[in-house]
Formats: C-alpha cells, sequence, structure tokens
C-alpha cells in the first residue's frame, strides 16, 4: 500500500469501487456541504470535492474537503492547476494531508472563460501530469518540486487523474492515459460515458496497452434528470458524448417520468460497463442530484460498501 | 512580429487633451506591417483627431513624424531636433518604443495611441495570430513546430485537455487546439512516439518568471 487511503484499499482489495462529488457552495456555508454530503455517507468509498469547477467561485476544495472528513467520509480533494502556482499547490497538499487527506485528484480545469471570472488569468505554471509528477515526487521521495527535501511528514497522497476517452484526437486519448500513468497516476475517473462503445474502443486500446493493470480505471456515470439535461449535454458541454438515441430515449418519455428513465439509463451503462475489462469501479457524478445516488448505488448492487 | 491594435479615439484624445502641440510618432517596423501604426496610420489618426477637434470648437497642432524603429537609440536620436516643438509625444509604436521615448526625453510626456498584443504572424491579409510567448526555452523542436505555450488556452505540456472536439479549443470555434495540430505534425513525421516523453514543470526564470528578462552578447555590447 502506497498510503492510507480508503480508495486505495478498496481498490487494491478487488472491489469494484464506488466514488461520487460533493460541490462546494457559493457561500460560506459549512452546513450547506455537510448537508450534500450526507447523502453520500455510507454509500460510496470517496467523496470528491470540486475545485471552483466550471471555474466558478466557491468555497475551496480543501476546506470542503475538511468538512466532509469532520462527518467521518473520506474526501477526495480536487486541485486544478488553473488557479495556482506551484508554491500554493504543494503548500495546500502539505495542508490537506495534515488534515487528515489523503486521496486526490489532480486536474488543469476548466478554462476561465466558462466561469464567472472570465477576465482572471489562468495560471497552468505547470499541467495536469506535472501536478501527478509532484505529487508523487513529495510522496515517494519526500521532496518539493524544486528539489528541496520535505521536512517531518511527507504527505502521502493516493493520485488521482482524470481522462476523457470521448474528446480528439481519439487516437491519442489512449497515449494520453499512459502519460499520466507514467507520470505517478494510481487512480483515473473518466469523463461521464453515455456512448458505451466509444468507451469500450477505448478500453480495447487501454488493454492493449496494459494500462488497466498498471491502474485502476473508474468509469465515470452521471444520470441524466431531464431531456433539457441531456441535450445541454450533448450541444453545449465541450468533450461530452452523448448520442442521438438516449436524447431521444429521454424524450419519449413524460416529463415526470423523465427522471427515473435517466436513473434506468445509468444503471444499465453500469450493468454494461461491469463487463468491461479493466473497469474497476464507478465515479458517479450526479450534479445537483447527490440524493440519487444512494438509490443508483443500491439498485447496481454495490451496496453495502466495502469495509476495508 | 510584435503586433498593436489601435487605441478607441476618445481614449486618445484624454491623453492627449491638455496638450496644445503633439508629435504623433510611427514606428516602421512591426506595427506598419500589422497596420496598426505606420506611416499610413499616422496620416489617418492625425485627420481623425482634427476633425473631432473641429467638431468640438477646439485646435491642435500635429506634427507627424515616422521613425525607422522606436525602439533603437540610434532612431529615436533623429527626433532630438524637433521634439521640444511638441508638448507631448502620441506614439504610435509597440510599447516597447513608448518607452524609449519615455526613457530618453525625461520631461516630455508620451502617450500611447496603440494597445501592444502579441508575438505572432499573418494567417491571412488582414488577420494575426499568436504564435511565441517569449516562454526564453523554446520548445518547438519537441513540438511538431507548433506552440503549446502560446496555442493553447491552457498553455498545457503534455498533450490536449479533454475539452478538445475536432480540431478545435474548448475556448470557441475561431481557435484551433494546439495539442490536435501538434499530434497532426507529428504523425505526418513520424514521430508520435515523441508524444510519449513527459515534458516536465518548466522554469518560468526564462520566461520572465522572476522578473524584466535581459540578453547581454559581451561580443556585440560596448
Amino acid at each position: 500500500m502506497k498510503t492510507q487511503s480508503n480508495l486505495e484499499k478498496v481498490l487494491s482489495g478487488g472491489h469494484l469501487a464506488v466514488t461520487s462529488e460533493c460541490g462546494p457552495p457559493r457561500g460560506a456555508s459549512a452546513q450547506t456541504v455537510v448537508d450534500k454530503a450526507k447523502y453520500l455517507e455510507g454509500v460510496v468509498d470517496a467523496v470528491n470535492i470540486t475545485d471552483n469547477q466550471t471555474a466558478v467561485v466557491r468555497m475551496s476544495s480543501l476546506a470542503g474537503s475538511v468538512l466532509v472528513k469532520q462527518q467521518g467520509m473520506n474526501p477526495l480533494l480536487q486541485m486544478v492547476t488553473r488557479d495556482r502556482n506551484r508554491l500554493a499547490m504543494q503548500a495546500d497538499i502539505l495542508g490537506a494531508y495534515a488534515l487528515g487527506i489523503d486521496t486526490m485528484l489532480c486536474l488543469s480545469g476548466d478554462h476561465t472563460k466558462f466561469g464567472d471570472h472570465a477576465m482572471a488569468a489562468n495560471v497552468h505554471d505547470i499541467d495536469s501530469i506535472q501536478l501527478i509528477q509532484m505529487v508523487k515526487g513529495m510522496r515517494d521521495e519526500g521532496k518539493f518540486q524544486g528539489g528541496a527535501e520535505i521536512k517531518g511528514v511527507v504527505p502521502k497522497m493516493y493520485i488521482g487523474a482524470a481522462a476523457n476517452p470521448f474528446a480528439d484526437p481519439f487516437e491519442l486519448r489512449v497515449m494520453r492515459l499512459a502519460k499520466k500513468i507514467a507520470a505517478g497516476a494510481d487512480f483515473i475517473q473518466t469523463q461521464c460515458i453515455f456512448n458505451i462503445e466509444k468507451f469500450e474502443k477505448w478500453m480495447e486500446g487501454v488493454r492493449k496497452m496494459g494500462l488497466h493493470e498498471k491502474c485502476y480505471i473508474l468509469a465515470g456515470i452521471t444520470p441524466m434528470k431531464s431531456v433539457g439535461a441531456a441535450k445541454y449535454m450533448k450541444n453545449r458541454v465541450p468533450g461530452m458524448d452523448v448520442p442521438q438515441e438516449l436524447v431521444d430515449r429521454m424524450s419519449g418519455v413524460a416529463k415526470e417520468d423523465q427522471p427515473a428513465e435517466g436513473i434506468k439509463i445509468c444503471l444499465e451503462t453500469m450493468e454494461r460497463l461491469k463487463e468491461v475489462e479493466g473497469v474497476a469501479g464507478f465515479h458517479i457524478m450526479a450534479i445537483d442530484w447527490e440524493e440519487k445516488v444512494e438509490e443508483i448505488v443500491k439498485q447496481a448492487g454495490l451496496y453495502p460498501r466495502p469495509q476495508v | 512580429m510584435i503586433t498593436a491594435e489601435r487605441k478607441p479615439l476618445d481614449e486618445i484624445l484624454s491623453y492627449i487633451k491638455p496638450f496644445k502641440r503633439i508629435l504623433l510618432l510611427g514606428c516602421n517596423e512591426c506595427v506598419t506591417v500589422c497596420a496598426a501604426g505606420g506611416r499610413k496610420e499616422v496620416g489617418v489618426l492625425a485627420s481623425g483627431i482634427q476633425m473631432s477637434m473641429l467638431k468640438n470648437g477646439a485646435s491642435i497642432e500635429i506634427r507627424e513624424h515616422t521613425l525607422e524603429r522606436q525602439c533603437d537609440p540610434e532612431y529615436v536620436e533623429e527626433l532630438v531636433p524637433i521634439i521640444d516643438s511638441a508638448d507631448a509625444v502620441l506614439s504610435m509604436a509597440c510599447g516597447c518604443g513608448v518607452q524609449q521615448l519615455a526613457t530618453r526625453f525625461k520631461d516630455k510626456p508620451v502617450f500611447p495611441a496603440v494597445n501592444t498584443k502579441f508575438m505572432g504572424g499573418s494567417d491571412r491579409h488582414g488577420v494575426w495570430t499568436e504564435r511565441c510567448q517569449g516562454c526564453g526555452d523554446c520548445l518547438l523542436g519537441v513540438t511538431g513546430g507548433i506552440c503549446p505555450i502560446a496555442k493553447c488556452a491552457k498553455q498545457l505540456m503534455n498533450g490536449p485537455c479533454g475539452g478538445s472536439v475536432s480540431g478545435v479549443c474548448e475556448i470557441g470555434d475561431e481557435v484551433e487546439c494546439a495539442w490536435h495540430l501538434i499530434w497532426e505534425r507529428l504523425k505526418a513525421l513520424g514521430l508520435t512516439d515523441q508524444y510519449l516523453e513527459i515534458m516536465p514543470a518548466k522554469d518560468w526564470r526564462a520566461g520572465g518568471g522572476s522578473g524584466p528578462r535581459k540578453i547581454v552578447r559581451e561580443d556585440l555590447a560596448e
């Protein structure tokens, strides 16, 4: 074991892991974080706490993670390279570990153009792959990125990264994963999977390079609440691949039945993905629909979560 | 080249309002090529200022002049005989030229008439795009001759983010994904294995991260 991370224990124990996310509020209410996280208590192995997602200012991922930790859950600290340079990020990694956070996800982050501070500088002192290298260097060599030794306690982070099998150029996407693993990623959370065939094709490439044996791949899942949500993801979110047949299926049922249909699609997807060699678990992104995660996990036969 | 775009007339007028005699100074280098601040643009701006003054019942004396290079002390010296015929200088050069003037003529107000934009090249007539951010440690040798620092909206050094779709950057239709272009080039050159090499975190000192940069060529410096 590289770390004390609960997620690492679950994955290395051979269980299908389940993670989900909790987006911190656009205000300073601790209670909001606690209320949202409560939906996930006992239902998932780690709770991703997003870091200014979609480039909109929110309570910090670190503060959100601590609040979730205080509830006895396992936070997964997301960190984007968009907002801070390497000094600030390393400082937060030390602080996070000191506060009991041992699992993180290394991202470059959505461009500021999409958020509420389009006028802000995109920092990108380092990129997501270099962030993975940095966290690994801190953990395995006890060194800061600049080369100096970390004094005393070394932050032992279980290192996650993202992968989007649906972005272009498709042929590069397996190699990009290989690069993230070579940099030090222990686990991967993928973009939401709606186009299963394309995902299977990507996994074929992943297996061909033996990457599924070097790192755990959690398949990204998002239940669609309505046909509007399906259309929005299909047309408005760069790098999302929602096949037309799913949009049609959602629009084919009455408005009040659409949420149930969305959950049904999500469960069917999970059943199919369980059969894909190399899928080590699920990352359920129920955006503003956290209360449904428990039902999804239970119906997917992934409850109770292993006690490791 | 260094590209620039003329500032809005109202902003320019706000700078020169307190003055009666202006030296409007063009530059014959980059800003001429990108049609922002050469001899021709000096003439156009001078007419624009005069017309606006006339409309408001005011008057101003404008002397038009264009230097070979405003960023070069040798050419700036040419202004010595005429500089005192003006109360202020309105420069149509890039920021380098404006500062050269401000440094040389310490008691003369100098104002920029253009916004200096970026180091770039021309895509087609009338269109210029950014190509270089002067990072001081050129990567083009391993990225197929396409710069991820200047051309990727997130200056990613190890490949495209998850927002690259059909060769287009997530920030919008007009912007090509730099890594898509790099990948196509590496393929064409038979160098796709090069992509697997992890590019380590960059040392930004070379790129201005630790203050203003300077080049001293001992063999040339006097």
